[in-house]
């Protein structure tokens, strides 16, 4: 009765066997393919650096107009616009101020490239059930599989550093633009659809005229998940070298630094208290036509 | 295609049948030869949808097609567009069969020989009325000075002027519709189908929503298919009438056939309730001119509907008129009794 108490599972040598022979197998796929898949990603490190170069070097005053402004187009509201302004000039107080751009410009860039996957991927996906069906679960993998698990293969694909970081981020932080797009695209009244199709649109017409603009404050909504779950990895992201607010936590971690360690998760905190405050505000703006002034 | 006179367009049904399901076109010998409905859907799992139909709608008049819902009234619209398509038949529109257009053409046809006024509305929510009456002169490529000038025109015709700037979640269910009938009629397209359009209002706006479209018709004499499942509005507004019951046409004719000719049960008793005076002419009610007759001094004409004869006995001390027609040459007499007698049903009568 051995097998009821331990569970009968495959002898230790050919799982070690199977184990190895996949890790082999990557490893020699890594060392015959790396450098090809390095000089594909080259272009993603040049738009980094060149986002992080414009947000350091910067004069800081500009950046915090430059938010605030951007800011108060979004929600035009001033009581935001000055809340932006006060929490960077917190966090550049308490000398967080280059490690905040470094992190900003890494969510700007992962936000832009989650953007373009995820928009019409979700597109797609609205159009075709199949797609749905095969993208959904792929997607569920994404979001539930710890995040150091899919840090591997990535490593050990294209070393430590800022791309890497970026892929891990974007595979974090794309899902919910793709359902929301999707799904955003599916609620599109029918009505509506059958109006636009008896007019005689083309399917782009459809497309960018009814579909995308009804679908606007959900796929919104998308691209707020997007952000707040970009920041959320950037401390993981910091493990293998993305530089920024991660970077000063894991070193308090280690080191047991509480205060560090306390403001530099505040100061993420900030962040994403700005980024979602805005970008909700600005998808409620979208939907002010859906204010019923009519009973 | 583009550029249409409004005024040629008429549209033929033949022998059109819509049958839903995998394989609705094996089924429609059987259908033709007498299989029911239920039979259909019980047996086979597919539902008959439209059986048979077979329509003139002549160019410039208003065709209704009435039913109750289930009737298939708003799957037959939606085939003229197509929107839905059939499973046989044809659907002739200047004698091209619409049905076997390709995706190219069909998008054209829709561009520049229909327009369609919706239940629901159908308007883009995140637009402005402006902005949703110039929907289908975008759509065709119209530089956009003229799409603003026909929406503007048409915007002021159906009363909105002073709106252009308003979401449709701004305006009562009468002003949303009054938009659609706008982006319709901005849309320059000799076909008009209107898919209950003025179900969803309140009566009262629904009156004034007809006479808005009577009034507009005497001008556009565009084709105009309008569904309805209300016989007063059917009769107000039909020049043909159709009745569908089950998909299956069961009468056509104009109001006064429906009226005083009810082809089965089923239409006698929604015409019951009718106000026949409002329906019926003077003419199919009158004495016909015989030799001798002493006509009246005071005359009207054969067309004219009972209730309006009425409002001229009560004007007028005499207890005949001359009936006259088109060319005012008297073609019979009618007294007050044989008005009354027309307007009231029989049974009504022996309470």
């Amino acid at each position: 009765m051995e097998w009821l108490s331990t569970f009968p599972h495959l002898d230790d040598a050919s799982l070690t066997a199977l184990k190895k022979s996949i890790d082999e197998g990557f490893r020699s796929f890594t060392r015959a393919y790396g450098g090809g898949i390095e000089a594909f990603f080259q272009p993603l490190q040049f738009f980094l650096i060149q986002c992080e170069r414009i947000m350091t070097r910067t004069p800081w005053p500009i950046v915090i107009l430059v938010i605030a402004g951007l800011a108060w187009l979004a929600s035009r509201s001033i009581k935001l616009a000055l809340g932006c302004v006060v929490m960077l000039l917190l966090i550049g107080f308490f000398d967080m101020w280059d490690d905040t751009m470094k992190t900003i410009s890494m969510i700007f860039v992962c936000t832009v490239i989650a953007i373009a996957i995820g928009l019409p991927l979700g597109i797609a996906m609205s159009r075709s059930d199949r797609l749905q069906n095969t993208v959904n679960p792929v997607l569920d993998v994404m979001q539930t599989m710890p995040s150091f698990v899919y840090l591997i293969p990535v490593v050990m694909l294209l070393g430590i550093g800022r791309v890497p970081g970026l892929i891990a981020v974007v595979i974090y932080a794309v899902p919910p633009m793709i359902r929301l797009t999707n799904l955003g695209i599916r609620l599109v009244d029918k009505d509506v659809l059958e109006a636009a199709d008896a007019y005689g649109s083309s399917g782009w017409q459809r497309l960018f005229k009814v579909q995308l603009p009804l679908a606007l404050p959900t796929i919104m909504a998308g691209i707020n998940q997007t952000i707040m779950m970009a920041l959320a990895m950037v401390v993981i992201a910091a493990m293998i070298g993305v530089q920024g607010l991660g970077q000063p936590v894991l070193k308090a971690i280690s080191n047991q630094y509480f205060t560090l360690g306390m403001f530099n998760g505040l100061a993420i905190v900030g962040i994403a208290i700005i980024f979602d405050r805005v970008s909700q505000a600005y998808g409620r703006r979208l939907q002010r036509h859906m204010e019923v002034a009519h009973g | 295609m583009v550029n249409s006179s409004g005024n040629s367009t008429g549209i033929q049904i033949r022998n059109l049948f819509k049958i839903f399901g995998r394989s609705g076109l094996d089924y429609v010998d059987k259908v033709q030869h007498g299989m029911s409905k239920t039979e259909l859907l019980e047996k086979h799992g597919h539902v008959l949808g439209l059986k048979d139909i077979n329509i003139d709608m002549p160019a410039g008049s208003i065709q209704v097609i009435m039913g109750l819902s289930g009737s298939g009234k708003s799957t037959l619209i939606r085939h003229i567009n197509r929107l839905i398509d059939p499973t046989s038949g044809q659907v002739l529109v200047e004698g091209t069969d619409v049905v076997k257009f390709n995706p190219l053409d069909l998008r054209e046809f829709r561009r520049h020989k229909t327009a369609m006024v919706f239940q629901k509305f159908g308007l883009l929510p995140h637009r402005t009325v402006l902005e949703n009456t110039v929907y289908g002169l975008e759509v065709q490529g119209l530089p956009r000075a003229k799409q603003v000038d026909a929406a503007m025109k048409w915007l002021d015709r159906v009363g909105l002027t002073g709106f252009e700037n308003r979401y449709p979640n701004q305006l009562s269910g009468g002003m949303q519709q009054r938009v659609g009938l706008a982006r319709a009629l901005a849309n320059d397209a000799p076909i008009l189908l209107m898919d209950e359009a003025f179900s969803a209002l309140d009566p009262l706006i629904r009156a004034d929503m007809q006479s808005v479209l009577l009034d507009l018709q005497k001008e556009i004499r565009k084709t105009i298919v309008f569904i309805t499942h209300d016989l007063d509005e059917a009769l107000r507004l039909g020049d043909g009438i159709a009745i569908l019951r089950d998909g299956e046409i069961v009468q056509q004719g104009n109001s006064q056939d429906i009226v005083l000719r009810p082809a089965d049960e089923y239409i006698a008793s929604f015409v019951k309730e009718v106000n026949r005076g409002r329906v019926v002419r003077v003419a199919s009610a009158m004495a016909p001119l015989r030799d001798g007759d002493v006509g009246s001094t005071v005359s009207i004409l054969g067309e004219a509907t009972l209730e309006a004869a009425a409002y001229v006995f009560r004007q007028n001390d005499v207890d005949k008129l001359t009936v006259v027609d088109d060319a005012n040459l008297p073609i019979g007499t009618i007294s007050l009794r044989e008005v009354m007698n027309a307007m009231l049903t029989t049974e009504r009568a022996i309470h």
